[in-house]
């Protein structure tokens, strides 16, 4: 089955981090995405930009809303994501526990609907 | 002799969970292993008073449901679906029809029923549903909710295990012990809605009983499991209790006004075994032998409070919560008197001023030193603060009875 393991994280607290503890959380999301990659388990997975950069569209009686800013102001952003396979929820579930923000932020895992 | 209903109704009771927990690992299907079963025992119903109840009915059953579920795979599958329905008739098929000869698929269930990805209201339904086999309107009743909202609730949960692709196994060594207390707190809740219900009367047996029943099961499911063991003692000595806990007008009686003898010395009996032969490490273990403390005691003075305090003691280390730490202070309370557990109670006063408990115990030991107007004011706050009408009128009572 297929899931998008949601990282949503405070990224304030990422932008506060020191060059060093950036860097070791990247290598932390290296080590886990060349394992799930050399288990075939990885479909995609990217970092999103801040927040900051977000925009948000809706079309509302024809007409088209552009607006600046995420679709919701949380307290912990959308900030990557991985899309898996595998065989079953524990094991999307054993995969966001792995996920490095898991220790700061919160892990969504959505199956993908065939 | 019994009827052919009685037969039937016993064996939908003993093996319901066994039936459904296999055909649920064959087709995936909880719908259609639930609907297949519940067909078996109507077919039952009407065929066994003619041609006789079968040597082995569980058997009988089984086959009949197990036909039953490929039959509908068959007749109602259309289009896509012909492909997975034929995948699911080939495992029903492979399985034979012996259920003696079938592995014991219970655990599974247990664990999927219990799984933490759905909310808990809809592991504890779920559960009594498949493993149990309650009717909708049993637990619908049992939990005072509507039968539909209770419906819905089971539909969500059982959409979800499939949508989610909630796996039907026993979960790996590593992963084992948390899931295990997680179906633990699954049967505990069970109890204590049994036990202490939020609303209305306070004791519902059939709840009780209910949780009792899996705690066996999953006592015999997983053997020598110290904690599953520790579970099934705390809720034998807990439910030995019952008869005295409330009186002829349904009014709650303590502990230390029960009528002992009225206690069922049976369950005391294989709960103390149970503890005794248990280590008392963890929550549930020091929980039963706490109860097992009281049970214990042929009179209320007999009580052993220094071990119970003590007791508690280590429970607060194993599983800190200011419940306990109150349970803590009342056991000290009735080891070295009123003032020594008042101290104790004081600095929960944060934790649990919304806990009509909390108060209900303060006003006793505030009644016990001899403090009677800050008793009934904490009696006052209790009674604002309690749900359930039998403890409302006992606190009623205790307030009344304070010589003022």
């Amino acid at each position: 089955m297929k899931y998008l393991l949601l990282i949503y994280a405070d990224e304030h607290g990422f932008e506060a981090m020191s060059e060093e503890e950036r860097h070791e959380v990247y290598a932390a999301y290296e080590v886990l995405m060349k394992d799930l990659s050399e288990k075939g388990q990885s479909l995609a997975g990217d970092e999103l930009q801040p927040t900051s950069t977000a925009t948000t569209v809706q079309i509302r009686n024809g007409e088209r809303l552009v607006t600046d800013g995420p679709y919701a102001e949380t307290k912990e952003q959308l900030g990557g994501y991985f899309l898996i396979d595998v065989d079953d929820l524990d094991a999307a579930i054993d995969i966001a526990a792995r996920i490095p923000s898991v220790h700061q932020g919160s892990i969504e895992v959505r199956p993908i609907a065939d | 002799m019994a009827t052919v209903a009685e037969v039937v109704d016993r064996a939908y009771r003993d093996d319901t969970g066994r039936a459904v927990a296999t055909l649920i690992r064959a087709t995936r299907d909880f719908d259609l292993a639930e609907e297949a079963w519940q067909d078996a025992c109507e077919q039952a119903l009407r065929t066994w008073p003619q041609r006789g109840v079968p040597r082995d009915p569980t058997a009988w059953l089984f086959t009949a449901a197990r036909n039953r579920a490929i039959d509908r795979l068959r007749r109602e599958r259309v289009g896509r679906e012909k492909t997975a329905a034929a995948m699911q008739i080939a495992e029903l098929e492979a399985m034979g029809d012996d259920m003696h000869e079938i592995p014991d698929d219970r655990l599974r269930l247990l664990f999927t029923c219990c799984h933490p990805s759905l909310a808990l209201d809809a592991r504890v339904a779920l559960t009594l549903r498949t493993v149990a086999g309650l009717s909708t309107k049993e637990i619908a009743r049992a939990f005072l909710v509507p039968e539909p909202t209770l419906g819905q609730r089971l539909t969500r949960a059982k959409r979800k295990i499939r949508d989610a692709g909630i796996p039907y196994v026993v979960p790996p060594r590593e992963a084992l012990p948390d899931r295990l207390d997680g179906v633990r707190a699954v049967v505990y809740l069970v109890f204590n809605e049994g036990y202490e219900a939020t609303e209305g009367e306070l004791i519902r047996t059939d709840l009780c009983a209910e949780a009792i029943r899996l705690a066996r099961l999953l006592d015999h499911l997983i053997p020598d499991e110290p904690e599953s063991r520790g579970l099934l003692a705390l809720l034998l000595l807990q439910h030995a209790r019952r008869a005295a806990r409330t009186d002829a007008a349904g009014d709650l009686v303590t502990l230390e006004d029960q009528d002992r003898s009225r206690w069922d010395h049976a369950l005391i009996d294989e709960g103390l075994a149970l503890v005794d032969e248990s280590p008392r490490t963890g929550s549930y273990q020091l929980q039963a032998a706490i109860a097992a403390c009281h049970d214990r005691a042929p009179r209320p003075d007999d009580t052993d409070w220094a071990q119970i305090a003590s007791l508690y003691d280590e429970l607060e280390r194993v599983r800190p919560s200011p419940v306990v730490a109150l349970n803590r202070a009342v056991a000290v309370a009735m080891a070295d008197g009123p003032d020594a557990g008042l101290r104790l109670l004081d600095p929960l006063a944060d934790d649990l001023d919304r806990y009509h408990h909390f108060h209900a115990a303060r006003a006793d030991l505030l009644r016990r030193a001899g403090r009677g107007t800050e008793a009934a004011a904490a009696y006052d706050r209790a009674l604002a603060l309690v749900g359930n009408d039998t403890e409302r009128r006992y606190l009623e009572r205790r307030r009344a009875a304070l010589a003022l």
